[in-house]
């Protein structure tokens, strides 16, 4: 706030060093004048009849005598101080403590033509010395004129009159006013008796519009000599705090933007918007058709931000208060506690009880007293459609500005009919909007699901699925998504999907246990196989063993017959000879 | 009542009740030319037709301001005839006598 402050004014403050300015306090006019009206000299404000012209010109005054310590005179050719102080006592000001304190003062001239008779030359000099004094008296620095033109009623000698009026302007200039003076519109030309021609350093032009029964008052700064000025016609409120005129392209984009996040309320929600939820200070849309909870997802985001401490502020256009309350308990949504904390309120108007602008200004007003760090509009719809949508456009761009100037986070919701293509039918709204969720129902196999998805998120990655979501006893809660290879599938199909699935599952585990237990068996056959070779080797070992273990039993036995016999003989070794070589013959052993 | 008589009628005003009083307030701002003839005016114009039964106050605005507000004066010189009621109001110098006349109801409107 004090940097958005401070950057308003060195801005203010860069413009108004090519001419003195006296501000005015009207919120908007002064940004639109770079400043305010030109310090010292008259200012020329036309309008049709009931365009506001008074009005303005009041709260200039009022402005100037409480807030900038300029007492200020109200020079009144219509209206009798009493009527004054009554018709403005209801936007907010109280002239009447102003009056005893000397800081402004009212002058009813009452110009009545049939009173007065002519009987040669004469000029205005009572005016100027009942003016003179009148300023005097409060050390005005200030001065309103409202109409004069009425002086033209009144006195039949135009030539004088004229002169009169010359002589005023200048006489007003030499004393260092600065002056308003309010004139009626007239045909092709500013005003009807041609006052333009003697102000001349700034006129301000007011106009009251009806287009398709809704009312729109517009201002523009026609001619503003020696200044920059916005040309644009810029529409303005009648509020119950006065007027405010509220400049389109005025904030720009120079507001302040915060890294901080906000949850919405929902943590899956949370992690789709690249894990920590909006920004704060953005502007969030969500759209939708009927039924696919945009009230709901609202509702969560206005819980979480009372569950933070901080004060949200809802404008409901479609509901009561406490209907909504009644509504989102059954979805298991309190906002009752908030509403008794004071953190929550809801304020709640049909959209046509009001003009746009109106709407606006009561929102504004809202705003500006209850200071939310979150605001909520729902639906903006009902605007879009029934007035022109660029008025309803510009109304909510202006919202937006106001809000993103002040850091305040703004989520809306907006209706969208069945037969339209979704993200078509607010492209228009898609420029000023930071986030925008898209709910929408995803209809198969006989069943409406609702799905949701981050349309876009300016600033953070976030998920590009299509989630779908329920709403159950506990609000809204988004499902992990299905994702086969089917594609996304939601409800019903999901849930058939998810089991045909897991048949599919059973069937290839039985498979697979159908292939280990073969494996398995082969195993055990080859083992037994094994098994057998193996004994059959070791039988036909020890069949070896024996044979040899008998062979060479023999052998010695031979052996010792051998010389058994050779004992008995006394040979001298010739014979042995013989029976050796038999022996190999007969005998195993090589 | 015909219109060609309307020039050619000599000053001639209505009859005066008894015991009528005029009480006249003649706003100047200083003693500028358009002033002094309005006072110079009047004057004649009373004894011609009011003799005895009149009485002129002249209040200079730049004397006392505070009353141009009370009284609802803008142009000056201004005439306020405050008896007999109603009051009327006449501006400029004076010099044209018949519209004067018709002015403080001495003479009806034609």
């Amino acid at each position: 706030m004090t940097t958005e402050t401070r950057t308003r004014a060195s801005r203010v403050a860069h413009r108004s060093q090519t001419l003195p300015k006296a501000p005015t306090g009207i919120a908007g006019l002064d940004e639109i004048t770079g400043g305010g009206l030109p310090r010292g000299r008259p200012t020329l404000v036309c309008g049709t009849a009931g365009c506001g012209k008074t009005l303005l010109a009041m709260e200039f005054l009022a402005r100037g005598a409480l807030e900038y310590d300029e007492p200020g005179l109200f020079v009144s050719f219509e209206e009798t101080a009493d009527e004054l102080t009554a018709n403005v006592r209801s936007l907010g000001f109280d002239l009447e403590e102003a009056i005893r304190d000397k800081k402004l003062s009212i002058d009813f001239v009452r110009v009545e033509p049939s009173e007065i008779e002519e009987t040669g030359d004469y000029d205005l000099e009572g005016l100027f010395v009942r003016l003179g004094f009148a300023i005097e008296e409060i050390g005005a620095k200030r001065i309103v004129l409202d109409t004069l033109e009425s002086l033209f009623g009144g006195f039949e000698n135009e030539a004088v009159l004229r002169a009169e009026l010359r002589r005023l302007f200048r006489w007003l200039k030499d004393r260092g006013l600065t002056a308003l003076i309010t004139a009626e519109r007239g045909d092709g030309q500013l005003t009807r008796q041609g006052l333009e021609e003697y102000v001349s350093d700034c006129v301000l032009l007011l106009d009251h519009r009806v287009v398709d029964q809704r009312s729109t008052r517009r201002l523009r700064v026609v001619k503003y000599r020696g200044s920059a000025h916005g040309t644009n016609e810029y529409p303005f409120l009648i509020g119950e705090s006065g007027i405010s005129v509220l400049p389109i392209t005025s904030l720009g984009l120079e507001h302040p933007v915060s890294d901080e996040r906000l949850s919405s309320g929902i943590p899956r929600l949370d992690a789709m918007l690249g894990g920590a939820g909006f920004f704060r200070g953005s502007t969030i849309l969500v759209s939708g058709t009927a039924g696919t909870g945009k009230s709901t997802l609202a509702s969560h985001f206005a819980d979480a931000t009372c569950a933070r401490g901080e004060r949200c502020l809802y404008f409901a256009f479609e509901e009561g208060p406490a209907q909504i309350v009644r509504n989102m308990r059954s979805v298991g949504i309190a906002l009752e506690p908030w509403r008794r904390k004071g953190l929550l309120r809801i304020q709640a108007c049909r959209p046509t009880t009001l003009g746009l602008e109106s709407h606006l200004a009561t929102m504004h007003h809202a705003i500006t007293e209850f200071e939310p760090r979150v605001v909520i509009v729902e639906p903006i719809s009902s605007f879009l459609n029934a007035g022109p949508v660029e008025d309803a456009r510009a109304m909510m761009l202006r919202l937006v500005d106001f809000l993103k100037a002040q850091g305040v986070t703004l989520l809306f919701t907006s209706l969208t009919g069945g037969g339209e293509d979704l993200e078509q039918t607010e492209v228009g709204m898609s420029s000023i909007v930071d986030t925008w969720l898209l709910l929408r129902d995803v209809e198969l196999g006989g069943e409406r699901n609702r799905a949701l998805y981050v349309l876009k998120s300016r600033g953070m990655a976030h998920s590009n699925q299509l989630q779908e979501f329920l709403i159950t006893a506990r609000g809204i809660e988004l499902l992990e998504p299905y994702l086969g290879p089917e594609g996304a599938l939601t409800g019903s199909a999901r849930v058939a999907q998810e089991a045909r699935d897991k048949a599919a599952a059973v069937t290839r585990e039985q498979e697979l246990e159908a292939q280990r237990l073969l494996l398995e068996r082969k195993r055990r056959a080859l083992d037994a196989e094994i098994e057998r070779l193996r004994l059959d080797f070791e039988a036909e070992q020890a069949q070896f063993e024996r044979a040899i273990a008998q062979g060479e039993a023999r052998e010695r036995a031979l052996a010792r017959d051998r010389a058994a016999l050779e004992q008995s003989r006394h040979g001298d070794g010739t014979a042995p000879r013989v029976n050796r070589r038999r022996t190999n013959e007969g005998g195993g052993r090589p | 009542m015909s219109l060609p008589k309307k020039k050619s009628v000599p000053a001639k005003v209505r009859t005066l009740e008894p015991e009528e009083r005029w009480d006249l307030r003649l706003y100047v701002a200083g003693q500028t030319p358009k002033c002094l003839a309005a006072f110079s005016n009047l004057q004649e114009l009373c004894r011609a037709h009011l003799e005895g039964r009149f009485q002129i106050e002249v209040v200079d605005l730049l004397e006392q301001p505070q009353l141009a507000r009370g009284d609802q004066i803008l142009a000056v010189p201004t005439l306020v005839r405050k008896l007999p009621e109603p009051i009327r109001k006449i501006i400029g110098d004076l010099s044209n006598t018949e519209r004067v006349l018709v002015g403080l109801d001495l003479r009806p409107r034609s």
